[in-house]
């Protein structure tokens, strides 16, 4: 039993980041029409907001401390950052150590910024392109976006951790009343979740409780009529595209504890929440979020020793397998409307 | 020109000989030579074929950097760093054979398709005698394979897995890298001095080769210390979360957990495991431990603090003391402002010691070349007295037992060294199970004529 | 002139593609050896058996993606099995491509009808998912799982200990065909010049001028036809009674088996075989070309080909040194300024020129680079009937 909550705890993690890009990746398809190859891309900028917040708040200059020795031999120079120096040694760990936490602060705008310059600046000039053209504007630019990442933070993945404060486990099965030390989690995982929860509300809330939210889901859902009453479009969709981007960012930067980031992440998660959308079915919002936590947890068990054993490479292939399963018995995934991207 | 030119190489000699006079088109066969890319002008060009891109891409980029440096040393540029410390005296900082050394690079990508298309463009296009580099054993081994098929000398870069030099050794290839079967051997009496004998163990391996061939050499080493193997479990190659796999480990009845991963891969799992609370945990009694039986500097940087404590190995480390490391780190460091990784030692190492070997026999031809370096045994090269061994092409000599460090000082060592485990502990016969037994085999020499 | 059925312009238009195709190793190394230029010869045997092979896989998939529409994400997975049957007949046969070259394109067949029979069943991305999913599976089992079949990260290769029952004693150690050996070249020198003449590369050649044959044969037909009337709309056409999924099922087999070819052509010409050929980025790869170089049009997909390997190739290879060779006779500070800024685009950055150019053609000739090609062609015949006799089009070969 206590296996079992441990891998539905896990799979609700995994759930939470696969559910919060497919988010913005339905947002895009669904209001803008467009197959945003680099989505992916988004997401690992994200997270590179953290590393660069992290970066700036170590920026250091240097003192010599002539009581250690360098690998060459020479007096050692160590590095003492300048908020430590400005705000005291207190305040400036603190910030150093919270630096992922307040990334979220800096993503936000930064996201926005850089989701509109992408509509406005490229992907507006392809509405009315084959969705070929699409994958390959937007895979072309996921790799520039990639290549210039890894030129100024290099190949290798870069330790960004949480705040001390989260950075343990916690016992979570005392509270559901097993053992102690049975089910034992980390904290920042169930931050994440709850993260992840927050979020997908919020943007649920704003498409559901706002006028904005509302023309917008006409437009998703008939975009010709919305436009020919005379309400542009245009503008709401381009903020759109900034919201798709910044909840892609937000999951990046709060995922960088759980996996450090590199360059390549974002074509790591690509493929994948590609299925996850079409899973949930085209132009569905819910359906997204479903099929995200669906395949997490599915992945998740298929990990399991004992199902391992029973197949082996189960966990390679699960969530094909199950993409395949749910395609084939329900034509249009879990929650997709007809007509959306089917020709 | 017609089709029939194409049959063998007797009646193309003649043809390249009457072509030779003026402008005259000749034509000729790859065979025309005395052997694959001969070099005939006053240079001769090396092939080093790198990740350049890819998760591996920073190692890559530093083996570049010590490869760039076995050319300048070579051709008698810069300090001519461990050719003063190396025990052979053939290289004397002119060139080989008169010739002056260069190179071409290509990017593997971390795939064997590509590595092998990167390298048959420097055998074919630029015309390589000797390629070097990589990151990975399935390039390394694709890549000498294709070696072999061509006619030149592969010396392999980082490569880890027995494979290399067990059931897939070529005659044409040489590794300077330790492997997975020493690791294990190196890792045992230290983790049974520091865990004791008494300890069950849960593995999580990587799915496919390399991680097989280091979690059977580990599981071996331990189990005959008395260690007890409670699971393995194979988890996909680029996973990133890992926590499926890790959290059944604590309450498996096991008290170590070894990570049979390598790269991002082993980033990811050991930052993970130690968020699940696993290094804090005890179990049957003892404090929960975690082992990482091959370390890399790429490794250490990317999982920071996590590695304190960590036990590991590895094939060198610039921390060592002798003349041949402080010779190499002075003028590697003086050249790019740090220290060198292990993997960038092992191709400056492999570089020298084929130039070496060129000039010891006197000849490019790579059955030449191999011969010299067959049962070659030399020292000052940072490992200790070493042995080329001549029925698998495998280096033995010291191995590093390493530890994380508790306090490092710089960014560069956060790996501290625990033991030079001496290399009769680590040897191995050339028949071993674990390298293909008897069934495997060097093969022919193949010069490419 | 007609001749094999063709139209007398799609005769033009093969004899030139036959003519491009057999002087490629001449076209393709434009700059004398020992130049600085060289670095840009593309005419060395790996990688004109490269163009011709992947020109093939595009081709092939543009059969199924630029007649019909349909988005197939899991090509790769075909290219891998005729890899794998290919180096398998090696194993249990002999060096002979011929039977590995059969089995490849069977087994790609029966593996394209099985995938074929079950993903068409729903079309536009539900379509492209089905087949990723059936591709990545069969990647990932390859790697892992399936090692004993496929000899896993290392690759499939041959052992001297395998059976390889059709070798006799004097049998070439390496792949050819009927004694033709894959890997032997005759080289010409011609003042600074060096050309290479590869046995593979003629093969590939060879059967690449076929299968391109009878693609231009596919899409001249009546066949081709009901294909396009399918990407048009799909719909109205089932409304006239007509049952579309054997047509769109025969296009996907018959472009499996391309891509089973493919595969089967790199395992003759290096006899090896990874299970990276099977990953998506390997199905993104073909996908790619096809769009870049111009979906639906006969020469678009192997122009894609063409220019993807090339930048694979070539741009990779870039070093510091030769930078440095090239710029060297400029002033130091701007020599070290072009030196910077050239890190962002070659070398270990290749990528991001890759990348800037797939957005600049998309961008810029939506058409694809064939588009490219007719805008050139358009201006110099506008330049020619002013009376200028410039060069007639000469697009790049392959």
């Amino acid at each position: 039993m206590d296996a079992i909550i441990l891998q539905i705890l896990n799979g609700l993690d995994k759930g939470s980041a696969y559910a919060l890009i497919a988010l913005g990746l339905t947002l895009i398809f669904g209001t803008l029409g467009v197959v945003n190859f680099a989505h992916g891309a988004l997401f690992m900028i994200g997270a590179f907001v953290a590393v660069t917040l992290q970066r700036i708040f170590n920026l250091s200059f240097e003192q010599i401390d002539p009581t250690k020795k360098d690998f060459l031999g020479n007096p050692l120079k160590v590095e003492v950052p300048y908020v430590e120096a400005w705000f005291g040694a207190d305040v400036g760990d603190w910030l150093i150590d919270w630096s992922v936490p307040l990334a979220i602060i800096f993503a936000i705008p930064v996201m926005l910024l850089v989701g509109f310059v992408m509509e406005r600046g490229l992907i507006k000039h392809f509405y009315k392109r084959p969705h070929a053209d699409q994958i390959l504007v937007t895979f072309g630019l996921a790799i520039v976006l990639q290549e210039l990442i890894k030129y100024f933070f290099g190949a290798n993945p870069i330790q960004t951790g949480a705040p001390d404060a989260f950075s343990g486990s916690m016992d979570f099965g005392v509270l559901l009343g097993f053992d102690p030390n049975v089910i034992i989690y980390p904290y920042w995982r169930l931050v994440y979740f709850l993260f992840a929860a927050i979020v997908i509300g919020a943007v649920f809330s704003f498409l559901q409780f706002t006028t904005f939210g509302m023309v917008v889901r006409a437009g998703m859902a008939d975009r010709e009529t919305v436009g020919l009453l005379g309400i542009n479009i245009d503008k709401r969709f381009t903020l759109m595209f900034g919201l798709a981007a910044a909840v892609a960012g937000m999951a990046g930067v709060m995922y960088t504890p759980i996996l450090a980031p590199n360059y390549h992440m974002g074509m790591d998660f690509l493929v994948l929440s590609f299925v996850v959308v079409v899973v949930g079915g085209m132009g569905s919002l819910p359906g997204a979020v479903a099929a995200g936590f669906l395949l997490g947890v599915l992945q998740s068990f298929a990990s399991m020793n004992e199902i391992k054993s029973l197949i082996p490479g189960i966990d390679q292939v699960i969530i094909y397998l199950v993409a395949i399963i749910i395609l084939l018995t329900r034509p249009r995934g879990l929650m997709g409307r007809a007509g959306v991207m089917e020709e | 020109m017609s089709k029939s030119n194409f049959t063998r190489r007797g009646l193309l000699k003649t043809g390249a000989v009457t072509g030779a006079g003026l402008a005259m088109p000749t034509i000729f066969t790859s065979g025309a030579m005395a052997f694959t890319n001969e070099p005939t002008g006053d240079t001769v060009t090396f092939g080093f074929n790198v990740p350049q891109t890819g998760p591996y891409a920073e190692e890559g980029l530093d083996e570049l950097r010590a490869q760039e440096l076995a050319i300048q040393h070579i051709n008698g540029e810069g300090d001519g760093g461990m050719l003063n410390t190396f025990s052979s005296k053939a290289l004397d900082g002119t060139g080989i054979l008169g010739k002056k050394a260069a190179f071409v690079t290509g990017d593997t990508q971390t795939k064997s398709d590509a590595a092998r298309a990167s390298a048959k463009s420097m055998i074919e296009k630029d015309g390589v005698v000797m390629i070097n580099g990589g990151s990975s054993s399935g390039v390394a081994v694709a890549v000498q394979g294709l070696c072999q098929e061509a006619g030149i000398i592969f010396m392999a870069g980082l490569t880890h897995s027995n494979d290399t030099t067990g059931k897939d050794r070529k005659a044409n290839g040489f590794r300077h890298f330790f492997n997975a079967y020493m690791s294990g051997a190196a890792l045992a009496p230290v983790l049974k001095n520091a865990y004791g004998t008494d300890r069950r163990a849960y593995h999580l391996t990587a799915d496919y080769t390399w991680g097989w061939t280091q979690q059977e050499s580990i599981q071996n080493a331990t189990e005959a210390l008395g260690w007890e193997t409670v699971n393995n479990v194979m988890t996909p190659v680029g996973a990133g979360d890992f926590s499926s796999y890790i959290t059944p480990v604590l309450n498996s009845g096991a008290d170590v957990l070894i990570l049979n991963h390598y790269g991002g891969d082993m980033v990811n799992s050991l930052t993970q495991s130690i968020q699940f609370g696993l290094r804090d945990a005890q179990a049957n009694g003892k404090n929960f431990e975690i082992v990482v039986p091959l370390y890399s500097e790429l490794m250490a940087a990317g999982a920071g603090e996590n590695i304190k404590g960590v036990y590991g190995s590895m094939n060198w480390n610039w921390q060592l003391t002798d003349a041949g490391t402080q010779a190499f780190v002075k003028s590697f460091g003086e050249k790019y402002g740090r220290p060198p990784s292990g993997s960038a030692h092992t191709c400056y190492v492999q570089t020298l010691l084929y130039a070496d070997a060129v000039t010891r026999a006197g000849s490019f031809n790579p059955c030449a070349v191999a011969e010299a370096l067959e049962g070659f045994e030399f020292d000052g090269m940072g490992n200790g007295p070493t042995l080329y061994r001549a029925e698998d092409h495998q280096c033995f000599k010291d191995v590093l037992v390493m530890k994380g460090a508790e306090n490092p000082t710089t960014e560069y060592d956060t790996l501290e060294i625990v033991e030079v485990t001496p290399v009769d502990q680590v040897m191995y016969e050339p028949n071993h199970p674990m390298f293909g037994g008897d069934e495997a085999s060097l093969g022919e020499c193949n010069d490419g004529a | 002139m007609k001749m094999l059925g063709l139209s007398q312009r799609d005769t033009t238009f093969l004899l030139i593609v036959v003519f491009l195709t057999l002087v490629t190793p001449i076209l393709l190394q434009p700059f004398p050896e020992g130049s600085g230029m060289a670095t840009f010869n593309a005419g060395y045997p790996d990688l004109m058996q490269r163009f011709a092979i992947f020109g093939i896989f595009a081709i092939g998939f543009n059969i199924l993606f630029g007649l019909t529409g349909y988005l197939s994400f899991g090509h790769a997975a075909f290219l891998g099995v005729g890899s794998y049957s290919v180096v398998w007949m090696y194993k249990l046969l002999g060096y002979n491509v011929v039977p590995g070259i059969l089995l490849a394109v069977i087994v790609s067949a029966l593996f394209a009808l099985l995938i074929g029979y079950v993903s068409l069943r729903r079309s536009g991305i539900y379509f492209s998912i089905l087949t990723l999913a059936f591709a990545q599976m069969s990647y990932n089992l390859a790697y892992s799982v399936l090692t004993p079949l496929t000899n896993g990260e290392t690759g499939l290769q041959v052992y001297t200990n395998d059976p390889q029952v059709l070798m006799g004693e004097n049998s070439p150690t390496s792949p050819h065909f009927f004694g033709i050996v894959m890997n032997e070249s005759a080289k010409l020198n011609v003042g600074g010049w060096e050309f290479t003449f590869n046995n593979g590369y003629y093969f590939c050649a060879i059967v690449a001028i076929l299968v391109f044959y009878l693609s231009l044969r596919i899409f001249r037909s009546p066949f081709g036809l009901m294909l396009r009337a399918i990407k048009t709309n799909q719909t109205r056409l089932n409304y006239t009674g007509l049952n579309s999924r054997p047509y769109t099922l025969a296009a996907f087999v018959i472009s499996g088996m391309y891509a089973g070819l493919a595969g089967a052509l790199m395992a003759s010409m290096d006899p090896l075989a990874g299970a990276e050929r099977m990953q998506w980025t390997a199905s993104g790869e073909v996908v790619l070309m096809t769009i870049l170089g111009g979906a639906g049009t006969l020469m678009g997909p192997i122009l894609g080909a063409g220019f993807i390997k090339y930048f694979e190739n070539i741009f990779s290879k870039i070093n510091d040194n030769m930078l440095h060779q090239w710029f060297a006779w400029m002033p130091d500070g701007i020599e070290d300024f072009l030196i910077g800024l050239s890190h962002f685009f070659v070398g270990k950055s290749w990528h991001l020129t890759l990348g800037l150019l797939f957005m600049l053609v998309v961008i810029f000739l939506p058409g694809g680079l064939v588009e490219g090609g007719q805008r050139i062609a358009k201006a110099v015949r506008n330049r020619r009937s002013k009376g200028d006799g410039a060069e007639a089009q000469t697009q790049p070969a392959e």
